[in-house]
């Protein structure tokens, strides 16, 4: 048996151009009309999904699972578009996915499904996902995922991932400062908690869409519950910016005048 | 009563960063604040001079892991550590910086002491004895005040939160742990750390300024034509005289993926936005840049804004700059360079 067995995690987050107000509800806050706001995929998970789907397409045997945690109706939204883009096999589970989730509760389902995946070889699984999330942003889920099913090899910020003759898998990752660490690892199980990579977003392709909703829909209709507690957390307030400030438009001001203006800033 | 840990790796000349000395102010404030008992974790190859600052901090306690395998940014030799240095401290409460390094295994240490996470916070009080703190959520779009009753709970502090503690003291009492690391913990060889190719050093963390060049810089001019090579030239003089940090919106770092004229210089490291990096500076100055949501949640953290453009009706212009300067960035920056000198 050769290949990869590539499982991605990821969700759906509210599209980044709607205004989002927080809200009190009965497990703390929670965004206003959440199950109305305009869904997409979240974004560093999707470009983990398209380096792993590159990665499979590259080696021959190898597989692609995407583990997704949310409503169920926002699931099937987005898959609609992700679901045409990369050839895949949904496992889904039906819970909430907001920001205000605890991360350790969202970590468990996501490895119970993982670990629950019939045909996973865990000698073979690379785990990717984003390395942080547009929700909660803590680039703590996916490091407590690889926990539960003992993987110590892992990476984080992620931009670039190539298989070497032996096996070896050379990954970029982020450091601090604009640069780049670079590692070797011996090999699966191995986490990757993608930054951007450097993989464009594939264009739809609606024979991958009719493949994939075969198997997509009906994952979709057998999404068990997942109940995420919250475990000890509790909100005291959560709020947006009400900071707005009042910017002076300088229109017909000649160019020298600007460069001048510009530049006392700068140096004041 | 509370346990607070401070927990770091090493820089390479063994001293504390920057981030991570903020980190310890706020444990030391914490612990204060708190009653709590104040010990320190450290991980590198040699932590001589890093134990002396926390020791100054008042560390009741070193615990050291040292040795040229911890000396290196690695999940499995780092987790290791720290969790060494976890089952000997017991702490209630972890604080550490959130730098890269300690922000690849904190929630891996968290899940291993069974513990709860919060990351990137950016400041912290004492309510009736009760710690509570303060991080943002949909990428600074939504910022929370939380507390946990779950310990351990580990924390990261995020750049800029305080002021970095600084001083020096002989350690008090050191206790240093041998972590027994076999094969499987050393599987990943760190092979370094270097710049992105082509790309040079243009992020600068501490610059006072954040220069943000945005798509506009390689779309065709009045004259119908880009103008990329010279736009790449007024963009790295003024970096040049200035040392400001570059930074670039989503669209422009793109544009190389979609076949049309890049700034070399450019990568996915200097995006800042809703999928790149939210970065701490005075001052920024944005230009060719529309300023909509997406990019602008990066500027959370930058006090003072201006921006150019040409569009009178972009996004700066609707309460997300000081000042909309509504000009050709081309001319305005040729200009800005000249009286900034070589």
């Amino acid at each position: 048996m050769s290949g990869y067995h590539v499982v991605v995690c990821g969700s759906v987050v509210p599209d980044p151009l709607h205004p989002l107000e927080p809200v009190t509800g009965p497990n703390g806050p929670e965004l206003k009309n959440e199950m109305i706001l305009p869904a997409v995929f979240d974004p560093w998970a999707a470009h983990a999904l398209y380096e792993a789907a590159h990665l499979v397409q590259s080696v021959p045997g190898s597989r692609l699972w995407l583990v997704s945690i949310g409503p169920r109706a926002k699931l099937q939204q987005v898959m609609m578009t992700i679901g045409q883009k990369v050839v895949l096999q949904l496992v889904a589970l039906d819970g909430p996915a907001g920001g205000f989730v605890d991360a350790a509760a969202t970590a468990e389902a996501l490895a119970d499904a993982i670990a629950a995946i019939d045909g996973l070889d865990r000698a073979r699984l690379v785990l990717c996902g984003g390395w942080a999330s547009a929700s909660r942003g803590a680039g703590a889920v996916l490091q407590m995922v690889g926990e539960h099913l003992g993987i110590v090899d892992q990476f984080q910020g992620v931009d670039e991932l190539a298989v070497q003759p032996d096996g070896a898998l050379r990954v970029v990752e982020r450091a601090d400062g604009g640069l780049n660490q670079v590692s070797l690892c011996a090999g699966p199980p191995v986490l990757l908690g993608w930054a951007t990579g450097n993989r464009p977003e594939p264009p739809n392709n609606p024979q991958i869409g009719m493949q994939n909703m075969r198997g997509v829909m009906p994952a979709l209709q057998k999404a068990r519950p997942a109940q995420l507690g919250m475990d000890g957390l509790r909100y005291c307030c959560a709020q947006a910016p009400r900071r707005r400030r009042e910017t002076r438009i300088v229109k017909d001001m000649p160019v020298d005048e600007i460069a001048r203006e510009i530049v006392a800033w700068i140096r004041g | 009563m509370e346990n607070v840990l401070f927990l770091a790796c090493i820089e390479p000349d063994g001293s504390l960063g920057k981030t991570a000395r903020e980190t310890l102010a706020i444990a030391r404030q914490a612990a204060a604040e708190l009653g709590a008992e104040f010990c320190a974790g450290l991980i590198g190859e040699h932590c001589e001079p890093g134990s002396r600052t926390a020791a100054a901090a008042g560390c009741a306690a070193l615990y050291l892991v040292e040795g040229s395998a911890f000396g290196i940014s690695r999940y499995a030799t780092d987790s290791a550590a720290a969790e060494a240095i976890a089952r000997a401290a017991r702490p209630t409460l972890v604080f550490a910086p959130a730098v890269s390094r300690v922000s690849r295994f904190i929630a891996g240490l968290a899940q291993r002491l069974n513990g709860r996470v919060d990351t990137q916070i950016t400041g912290l009080a004492v309510h009736d004895g009760q710690l509570v703190v303060d991080r943002w959520f949909y990428r600074q779009r939504i910022e929370a005040t939380l507390t946990r009753t779950t310990r351990p709970w580990l924390l990261t502090v995020a750049p800029g939160t305080m002021p970095a503690f600084d001083g020096d003291a002989a350690p008090t009492r050191v206790e240093r742990i041998a972590v027994d690391l076999p094969e499987s913990l050393q599987r990943t060889r760190v092979e370094g750390v270097q710049a992105p190719p082509g790309a040079g050093q243009t992020v600068r963390p501490d610059a006072e300024l954040l220069f943000v060049a945005g798509a506009g810089w390689t779309k065709p001019q009045r004259d119908g034509q880009s103008h990329v090579e010279q736009a790449a030239q007024l963009i790295l003089g003024f970096l040049d005289r200035t040392q400001a940090s570059l930074g670039g919106s989503k669209s422009l770092v793109d544009v190389g993926g979609e076949g049309q004229p890049v700034l070399p210089f450019l990568t996915h490291l200097n995006q800042v936005g809703q999928t790149g990096a939210t970065p701490r500076h005075p001052k920024g100055l944005a230009t060719c840049c529309h300023g909509e949501e997406p990019h602008v949640v990066g500027w959370r953290f930058i006090n003072e804004r201006r921006a150019i453009n040409l569009d009178p009706n972009c996004g700066w212009a609707r309460g997300k700059a000081d000042v909309l300067y509504v000009a050709d960035a081309f001319a305005v920056m040729r200009k800005v360079n000249e009286l900034l000198g070589g």
